[in-house]
């Protein structure tokens, strides 16, 4: 139980740092007769050397009617943090969830902490510091009621917004406090005393997503509604080939067009900055400035980048499997030699594609310069932190002369983590200063200029004993990379299990150069490693003559905790096995099955995957029906998963899995490669693009939660690795064909 | 040139290009920013709009093919009776993710009902195959139809 204790003691250290500089309340009127108050607590930061900047946070507003206003301080890209970030507050400041009113608030770190959609985080990194922001917000409350009623504070409650004197039959509403307890000291938030489970109200509960009444009346609230008096409206000429610059711009037609008000080249930023450029047209209209792009002339210098291309990827590829890793990533005892001595032995290639996100809103920003230097995005982004950086650097203006207001999301997938459509926008609007300028991708931008998840390949060898037990392992990964490094998303731990419990065990990896950016896609590496590992493995199993949830137990041995290439993260054997039992108790897994009969020519099968990502431990069966041969249709998922002792919002967290199950689907079975031809991506639209439809979704995604005595961890990524696995596995028990690339195509 | 429109039970006239696809004199002409951009060339449903009833693609239809006809938007779908079914049941199942694709889906989901009152599983995946949900809400708006319908799920 290790990980609780270093997760507690995390917590009130990065607290007790903070709480030895000053904290403060502010009380402020506002708004005519609301008395608002700003808790600001001293949150998660680290305040090492004099003069950094202290993490001041204000999250709290009470109002004059006593209901709250709970700044919700993350992107919000559908993994509903909106809605469970506040829950966190409320429950602990002790009002009831109709008293509560959310708002986004602006990008702004130093004031409210760490605000990034990635990595399934927020969980993790919140769990204790909103619900201390809120229980330092009712004790400051609870102190004002005792000081006006001289009473001891202990002898008070509180409940539904109100402070309680059970012994004097009185109660006040936090409204009427809210200005003294605005004066009131601010409670260390290290031993600010916070609920039981037991007494959790709004943790727990079901709860509609913040902004679903606004969703379904059509209420502008994404970055591409945003609107504002004066607005011009941006698209962009992009050079096809990535890497590459503009040679020569003949914009004369262009500029001829009523309505086109400039042609502003730019720059994506991409790394290494200053490659990348793009022509921006600027028009009173979003659809003049799309539609004049075909008069505009651009002569591109991208002569270097013509080399690259998937199937000189493919080439390289398949070169580098038969020869040495140019790295070692892990390395215990002598494979080869414990492979040479093995009573059996299984070896197997497996791939996978580039892809793109395809978030279902493109990209876009809007941007004001003002006259005065300074800069105001609006913008849809994962990462607003990293964005205003680099929209900084680009502009070479102070990062503190940006103000970034975040709107709601069409989707974030991992791209919205870069930053480049920001970078594009500020540099638009610099052209057209004192106007709001809106830059809009379309689809084909959009496809064609993502960070794309890496390709990847993978040699597989495994030895078994006489016995059966894995004592044996090899993976010589072909990835992308540079300068002996990988590129971002591109790497493979080091730790990628079982490498790290098999006596003998050999992970080498070598680095293939492009000139594509990639980037994080939901999951990142693990959607891939997933399907790689336990693909094989359930290989693995049947050579060693079990299913692959028996090799899994028989592999991950007894409950222990396992190092992992991450500082601070372990992976925790029991409790993969424990979700690894409750999804087959779930399923009625009755060990490896051949192919069943289904109508007419269909066969069908069952199959596994385990996936540990993003602290959450995952399992899933999944039953496909194989028709005419090549057809693959899922149809029904079971997942158990485990990521900890609460589930904050399980109307969300059953969205959460069963979306990301889905989504698992897509990639195992709908999403075609992403080609790249003379440096260029050639998918123009979803015809070559596709994404699932609802005649792809299984008629049930049924989900077991296996609570454990951990603190709760995320559950945007987690549920979706195990599903690609454990389809290619149910697909080969229903076929006999063993599918090893992706998409999985039957032929 | 001027094109006259009936939006949400109002006379609207514009002034635009005749070639200007009908969301983009709804998202910039009109104010009406709810239905949404995806593709442009209508393979996602992300701008579905109902044209005298019909589902259609806005991205796809040309301002003046639209000229004299009855267009409802997300912005007013709920004044129709199955509409109104919709969007409660939408709201009941707390239906959308990110919700950037629920207005395309919620007018479809409309059209759909108005034709086809008590639809089976595979008429709604007939009906809703156009619309893409990137989130992959799909079951809940398969359960969501069902219940505007008052088909048992």
């Amino acid at each position: 139980m290790s990980i609780v204790k270093d997760r507690e003691a995390a917590g009130a250290a990065l607290s007790r740092r903070s709480l030895s500089r000053r904290s403060f309340l502010a009380a402020s009127l506002a708004g005519g007769a609301v008395l608002t108050f700003d808790a600001r607590i001293a949150l998660a930061q680290a305040t090492g050397a004099a003069g950094e900047p202290v993490v001041l946070t204000a999250f709290i507003r009470i109002n004059a009617d006593n209901s709250v206003t709970i700044g919700a301080k993350n992107p919000e890209i559908g993994q509903g943090v909106k809605t469970m970030l506040p829950m966190l507050i409320a429950e602990e400041l002790d009002v009831a969830w109709n008293q509560v009113r959310i708002e986004q608030t602006d990008a702004d770190d130093k004031r409210y902490g760490l605000q990034v959609a990635g990595g399934s985080t927020a969980t993790p990194n919140n769990w204790l510091p909103m619900r201390q922001a809120g229980a330092a917000a009712r004790a400051m409350l609870v102190a004002a009621a005792a000081k006006q009623w001289g009473v001891a504070p202990a002898s008070l409650s509180t409940e539904a917004g109100k402070v309680i004197d059970k012994a004097g039959g009185r109660s006040v509403p936090y409204a009427a406090l809210a200005r003294e307890a605005a004066g009131m000291p601010v409670p260390d938030l290290a031993t600010v005393p916070l609920k039981p489970a037991g007494a959790f109200h709004i943790i727990g509960q079901p709860m509609q997503g913040v902004d679903t009444p606004r969703i379904v009346k059509g209420t502008p609230l994404f970055g591409i509604d945003t609107h504002l008096p004066g607005m011009l409206h941006a698209a962009l000429v992009k050079c096809p080939a990535f890497g590459g610059t503009i040679a020569r711009i003949d914009d004369a037609a262009v500029r001829g067009i009523a309505g086109v008000v400039a042609v502003v080249p730019v720059n994506s930023g991409l790394v290494p900055p200053g490659q990348q450029d793009a022509v921006a047209i600027v028009a009173d209209s979003w659809w003049k400035a799309s539609k004049a792009r075909e008069k505009l002339v651009v002569a591109w210098d991208d002569a270097a980048q013509k080399e690259f291309s998937t199937a000189g990827y493919a080439k390289q590829a398949g070169e580098a499997l038969g020869a040495a890793p140019q790295t070692d990533l892990f390395k215990a005892g002598d494979a080869d030699k414990a492979l040479a001595g093995a009573a059996k032995t299984v070896s197997a290639d497996y791939s996978y594609p580039f892809l793109a996100h395809a978030t279902l809103e493109p990209q876009n920003c809007t941007a004001l310069w003002t006259t005065d230097g300074k800069l105001e995005l609006w913008a849809p982004t994962q990462n607003p932190g990293s964005g205003r950086k680099e929209v900084a650097a680009m502009l070479g203006i102070a990062p503190e002369a940006m103000t970034i207001h975040m709107t709601r999301i069409g989707g974030g997938f991992g791209r919205r983590l870069m930053s480049d459509y920001m970078v594009l926008a500020a540099q638009v609007a610099k052209g057209v200063p004192g106007r709001p300028v809106k830059l809009l991708w379309d689809r084909t931008d959009d496809l064609r200029h993502d960070y794309y998840r890496p390709a990847g390949w993978h040699r597989f060898t495994a030895g078994l004993d006489a016995k059966g037990a894995l004592i044996a392992f090899k993976d010589h990964f072909i990835t992308f990379g540079a300068d002996g490094k990988p590129i971002r998303a591109a790497e493979m731990s080091s730790t990628e299990f079982p490498a790290p419990v098999v006596p003998d065990a050999h992970l080498g990896a070598t680095y293939l150069k492009t000139n594509l950016p990639t980037g994080w896609l939901r999951a990142p590496t693990s959607n891939a490693m997933a399907f790689v590992y336990q693909g094989f493995l359930d290989e693995v199993a049947e050579a060693a003559g079990v299913d692959l949830p028996e090799l899994m137990r028989r592999t991950l041995g007894e409950p222990r905790e396992l190092p992992t290439e991450r500082k601070g993260l372990v992976f925790h054997t029991g409790r993969a096995r424990s979700v690894i039992d409750a999804v087959c108790k779930a399923a009625g897994w009755t060990g490896r099955t051949g192919p069943a009969k289904g109508a007419g020519d269909a066969v069908k099968g069952r199959g596994f995957g385990f996936y540990f990502s993003h602290r959450g431990y995952f399992a899933e069966v999944v039953d496909v029906t194989v028709s005419g041969g090549t057809a693959v249709k899922v149809d029904k998922i079971w997942m158990a998963g485990d990521i900890g002792s609460q589930i904050i919002n399980p109307l969300n967290a059953e969205h959460q899995s069963q979306g990301a199950a889905i989504d698992g689907i897509a990639q195992a079975l709908v999403w075609q490669p992403v080609v790249q031809e003379a440096g260029a991506i050639t998918a123009d639209n979803f015809g070559d693009f596709p994404l699932l439809r609802i005649d792809a979704v299984p008629r049930d995604v049924a989900i077991t939660w296996v609570k454990s005595d951990f603190p709760p961890t995320g559950l945007g990524e987690p549920a979706l690795p195990p599903v690609i696995p454990a389809i290619a596995n149910a697909i080969r028990a229903a076929t006999g064909k063993r599918l090893r690339s992706l998409p999985l195509q039957l032929t | 040139m001027a094109i006259s429109l009936t939006v949400n039970r109002k006379k609207r006239v514009v002034d635009a290009d005749a070639d200007k696809p009908l969301l983009w004199v709804l998202r910039e002409d009109l104010n009406l920013p709810g239905t949404k951009f995806g593709c442009g060339a209508g393979l996602c449903g992300a701008c579905t709009v109902l044209l005298d009833g019909n589902a259609v693609r806005s991205c796809q239809t040309p301002i003046a093919d639209a000229a004299g006809k009855q267009i409802t938007t997300i912005e007013d779908v709920a004044s129709l009776p199955v509409g109104k079914k919709v969007v409660d049941a939408w709201v009941d199942l707390d239906v959308p993710q990110c919700g950037y694709c629920q207005a395309g889906q919620i007018m479809s989901a409309t059209a759909l009902l108005t034709q086809t009152p008590r639809p089976s599983a595979e008429d709604i995946e007939g009906g809703m195959s156009g619309n893409i949900c990137r989130c992959a809400t799909y079951l809940r708006i398969q359960k969501a139809i069902r219940k505007a319908a008052g088909v048992a799920a």
